[in-house]
């Protein structure tokens, strides 16, 4: 098919907003990680980034149709190299996540969430026009529902949930009915309580992660403790902050991982509440700029791949700031464009170069 | 095959928006409750985490002798602890750390059990007092042993081979049993480094001082990253003991390897000079670690060397007590009009007493005879004619069966048999034979050597009994003071009213003591107008020693009490010796320490008069003998010498020992010790050069 992309379609607006958020957020590992043993993190995060840009802009000159149309390849081959995670993936700290190809680790299960976007889109846009039936509800969250209990089984539980929101963002979209929504939503609970309760599905340190958010001083040097010292870092930072480099929870090392999972608890220490509601704004911004592409999409597809990316975003941004602030059990799930990390990263700007090929297909037709 | 037609509501698009917009204002909510409204409350979360508050320890208190020499130093020391925190196996260091700290990995082992239920965070002291190479050590391997650290003490430095140890007591960690059943310990905290015994617990308190306090940024490991406000610790207080030096050095000599005690004290004051309990214990072995084999010996010895028997020995005083009988039998005015024929022994109830000589005897004996030959027959029919009570009225009224309030802790009470006593205690009848062996001083009675000072010191004294003490009292705050006087009681203080004739004949005759004719003729000091009175005091009875084959355990306790010069004494020395056979080998070792007074006064005497010769006395103001004043039966009153001139006074305090100072020759020049702090009280122009020299373990 002929395809005109001009560099006048990139979304500029929206590369802006990222980049803003990604300076702050390599200052903020520089200043979380000055005196301990990952120093020079900002600079591999700046890296990371360049890598990001890159492959956002290829990315950018895939047309997205061919991704879809592809990607029930990839879905196998995702379920493959899952299983294959499974099966001699490497341990680390008790769960194994990774896979070793030469001298390269390789985390799987960030790079499903692309597949799972673009899968979601493809089944939803196929049905659409007619009423949702039960069997395709089924079939649905079957697509999902495999990939993720194999995550789960890594176990990775953050990583497990930001596959959801893609699932019930396609539901919504898809054209979901009340009654199958009430219906669902009544036996997902159940399904959780008798999860949670059976004490098979979840592990015993996963479940007082869950609950210690809601009273940390149960246990204040066990699982409590990280949202303990984060809700202090928080608290203590104050309306204007303690300054950069200056927080002493992020800096006396009390703040666990303060570059990549409490990245927003050593920001918010260091430049308060109006750092961290700048920071939140940013984010409105970019989602706002991604629904606005969500809209002027070409076709269906194009719509439901970018409202994948903004599901698993909003989702991420809630959960990881809602553990920070002591609203959210610790899952473990990273804060995107702020969290330092090469999976995180690719990911994020993998997403937005789908959102960039949506955009800028928007014309074609 | 994909549908591009349709197009999703916007109505969904717009949900999402709100969706979103929600989300994010339930979290600008969350971070305005965290930041704005519980800000404060957060701040003093976080400092609680990062600043530590770190004691600076207070020195404690030097302990100085009466003329401001150092007994008892502080030297910087510096200890080792594991602190575990730092997420880092302690295990398999444990064979390096016990090459580096010349330790067992046994040892080390022990350390970890021992305090395996201790939290983490509370580090583990692995070694007290480490030498220099193994600081370097620790210094060399902080990367890899991160686990140890290092704090600057201070710790006691005692004097050496037991000198004064009873006294000067010891220093350790409160126990348990201390902070939780003992109120003075309330305000202490465990591992606080405390008095354990002597003047160290006494003064506690004073000597102790106010550990302050740095506070220090911390990160979560415990790492220092850098200082904040600092409050710096309080020193403990030094105090000045009434020891001097030159007499306990005297004493400690005196007394040698035998076991036993001596106390010698200013009769007018109270003032213990020296105190001295042999065998004695390394008090520097409990600054440190004290090692379990130490410890054991010192509890299983059966000398115990623990107690201080100067004020912890409770004895029968045997003959001493003579002087106590003849005190009462005077003032009761029986004893001036009794003589006695002593043919070796007499018949009481039924009973047949020995005196001391058996053969012969005493023949016709009066009060003096009776003191300075001892004899016993004199005493038993005193005490027959005095009945128990009244001897037991006598010797509670000069503090037997009570313990003096000397300020040093677990004195005891000996025991002054009387009939209510014996009552009381074992629900029997006193037996009028019973009163005959407490006549000289046998059979239930048991005194230590300082209520036999005291008593006999008021005697000569003319009734005044002080309180024997080891710090001057104006040297504590004197709320302390009371509280010290309310923590120690006992007679303290106390006059009875004695007719000067009465103590008088009584030391007369102790002087005698010393002549040919009496008991202790070889302690016989020429030229020192010294009186006492001997006492072998049994500690079975002779057919129980003949029968049991007279092993040491069994031989009689000599004791001796001696008071110089005999009108106003100046010291009165108690001599104990247990197993010392007789109570001649007491009064020698008391005589030695009289000498030492003696001469240690002509010495700074013969100063005295040197400055004041220079220029104006010529030297035919020296030997002036006033020594002839104590023939007057009538005690000189002071204000008498105070007016006169001050050579002459120098003259008279010089010559009351009856001996020109130059007969004498001065003891060898003796290093003073530097007590670096200017506290030596130089009290005259021309110091003396002290005769002891005490020397502390190199640290």
């Amino acid at each position: 098919m002929p395809r005109f992309l001009s560099f006048r379609d990139f979304d500029w607006p929206l590369l802006g907003l990222v980049m803003v958020l990604s300076v702050i957020s390599v200052l903020e590992i520089y200043s979380a990680t000055l005196h301990t043993k990952f120093v020079g993190f900002d600079r591999m995060q700046i890296l990371w980034l360049a890598a990001g840009l890159v492959a956002m802009l290829a990315l950018t000159w895939v047309d997205y149709h061919r991704l879809i149309e592809f990607v029930h390849w990839a879905y196998g081959f995702c379920l493959f190299a899952l299983v294959a995670v499974l099966l001699v993936g490497q341990k680390v700290l008790g769960a194994r996540r990774w896979i070793r190809i030469g001298s390269v680790h390789f985390q799987p299960s960030e790079w499903v969430k692309i597949i799972m976007i673009l899968a979601v889109a493809r089944y939803f846009s196929n049905l659409s026009g007619k009423e949702l039936t039960w069997q395709d509800i089924f079939k649905a969250i079957a697509m999902v529902g495999v990939p993720m209990l194999l995550v789960l089984k890594q176990p990775d539980l953050g990583t497990a949930l930001t596959y959801s929101p893609i699932l019930l963002a396609g539901l919504f979209l898809g054209g979901i009915n009340w009654k199958q929504a009430t219906i669902l939503t009544l036996s997902a609970l159940i399904l959780l309580g008798g999860a949670w309760y059976s004490g098979k599905v979840l592990k015993p340190y996963q479940k007082a992660r869950l609950t210690s958010f809601i009273n940390p001083d149960n246990d204040p040097k066990g699982s409590g403790y990280q949202i303990r010292q984060s809700l202090i870092a928080v608290g203590s930072g104050g309306v204007l902050g303690k300054g950069a480099t200056k927080g002493t929870q992020t800096q006396g090392d009390f703040l666990p991982i303060p570059y990549t999972d409490f990245i927003f608890a050593a920001f918010c220490e260091e430049h308060g509440f109006v750092g961290a509601c700048l920071v939140l704004l940013l984010y409105f911004l970019i989602l706002m700029r991604l629904i606005q592409n969500a809209q002027t999409a070409a076709d269906l597809p194009g719509t439901f791949i970018v409202m994948g990316v903004v599901a698993v975003i909003i989702f991420q941004i809630a959960v990881n700031v809602g553990m920070v602030i002591g609203l959210m059990p610790v899952t473990g799930i990273p804060l995107p464009l702020m969290s330092y990390g090469g999976s995180s990263v690719l990911f994020t700007f993998l997403a937005l170069g789908m959102v960039m090929n949506v955009r800028m297909n928007r014309f074609v037709n | 095959m994909l549908n591009r037609e349709e197009k999703i509501p916007a109505i969904k698009l717009a949900a999402f928006q709100y969706g979103i917009a929600g989300i994010l204002i339930v979290l600008i909510f969350g971070l305005w409750r965290l930041q704005v409204i519980g800000a404060k409350n957060y701040r003093a979360l976080a400092d609680e985490n990062r600043i530590r508050k770190v004691p600076i320890l207070a020195p404690r208190g030097k302990l100085f002798d009466r003329e401001g020499r150092l007994i008892v130093d502080n030297y910087p020391s510096v200890s080792c602890f594991i602190v575990r925190e730092q997420g880092h196996d302690v295990e398999p260091d444990l064979p390096l750390i016990a090459r580096g700290l010349h330790m067992s990995v046994e040892q080390l082992d022990a350390i970890l059990r021992h305090y395996r239920l201790a939290p983490r965070y509370q580090p583990l002291p692995v070694k007290q007092d480490i030498t220099p190479d193994e600081e370097e050590f620790i210094e060399a391997h902080r990367d890899e042993l991160p686990e140890l650290e290092t704090i600057d003490e201070q710790r006691r430095l005692y004097p050496r081979d037991g000198f004064a140890s009873h006294l000067i007591g010891y220093v350790g960690e409160v126990s348990e049993n201390m902070l939780e059943n003992d109120a003075r310990y309330a305000a202490y905290e465990p591992g606080d480094v405390v008095g354990q015994s002597g003047v160290e617990q006494t003064y506690d308190q004073l000597l102790r001082g106010r550990d302050g306090s740095q506070d220090v940024i911390v990160d979560s490991h415990g790492r220092e990253e850098g200082m904040l406000g600092r409050e710096p610790a309080q020193p403990g207080q030094s105090l000045k003991l009434t020891i001097d030096l030159d007499m306990q050095r005297a004493a400690e000599i005196a007394l040698g390897n035998r076991n036993g005690a001596i106390i010698a004290m200013d009769p007018r004051t109270g003032e213990v000079l020296a105190m001295v309990s042999h065998p004695s214990f390394d008090p520097n072995a409990f600054a440190v670690r004290l090692t379990r084999e130490y410890w054991n010996k010192l509890l299983t010895d059966p000398d115990h060397p623990l107690l201080n028997k100067a004020i912890q020995a409770q004895l029968a005083p045997g003959s001493t007590f003579k002087i106590i009988m003849a005190t009462a039998g005077l003032q009761e005015g029986i004893a001036q009009n009794l003589h006695v024929n002593c043919t070796g022994g007499a018949s009481f109830y039924g009973r047949y007493f020995k005196c001391w000589i058996p053969h012969g005897g005493h023949g016709a004996t009066g009060i003096t005879k009776g003191i300075y030959q001892s004899c016993d027959v004199f005493f038993y029919t005193l005490a027959e004619h005095l009945g128990i009570d009244k001897i037991a009225l006598w010797a509670h009224r000069l503090g037997l069966g009570q313990k003096t309030g000397i300020d040093l802790p677990n004195e005891v009470a000996g025991t002054m048999p009387s009939e209510e006593w014996k009552m009381k205690n074992y629900h029997q009848k006193w037996y009028a034979g019973e009163t005959i062996s407490v006549g000289i001083g046998q059979g239930a009675i048991a005194a230590t050597p300082v209520q036999m000072a005291r008593a006999i010191a008021g005697i000569a004294s003319g009734g005044v009994l002080r309180r024997p003490h080891v710090v001057f009292p104006d040297e504590v705050p004197p709320e302390y003071r009371q509280a010290i006087a309310d923590s120690f009681p006992g007679t303290g203080d106390a006059t009875i009213p004695l007719d000067p004739a009465n103590w008088q004949i009584i030391t007369d005759a102790m002087a005698e003591v010393m002549s040919p004719a009496g008991t202790s003729p070889s302690a016989h000091l020429e030229g020192i107008d010294f009186a006492g009175k001997t006492g072998s005091a049994q500690v079975v009875s002779n057919e129980a020693k003949g029968r049991l084959g007279g092993g040491k355990a069994l031989r009689d306790n000599a004791w001796f009490v001696g008071i110089t010069p005999r009108r106003n004494p100046e010291i009165v020395v108690t001599t104990l010796l247990e197993g010392g056979e007789h109570g001649r080998f007491a009064g020698r070792v008391a005589a030695q320490v009289i000498s030492a007074y003696v001469t240690k006064q002509r010495r700074l005497e013969d100063n005295l008069l040197e400055t004041a010769k220079t220029p104006t006395a010529p030297a035919a103001a020296r030997p002036v003998d006033v020594g002839a004043l104590w023939s007057d039966p009538q005690p000189a009153a002071a204000g008498e010498h105070a007016a006169e001139p001050e050579t002459q006074t120098a003259n008279f305090h010089g010559g009351h020992f009856l001996l020109d100072p130059r007969d004498y020759p001065l003891a060898p020049d003796a290093r003073r010790l530097d007590t670096q702090h200017g506290q030596v009280a130089v009290r005259r122009k021309n110091a003396v050069p002290p005769l002891a020299v005490i020397s502390h373990p190199v640290p």
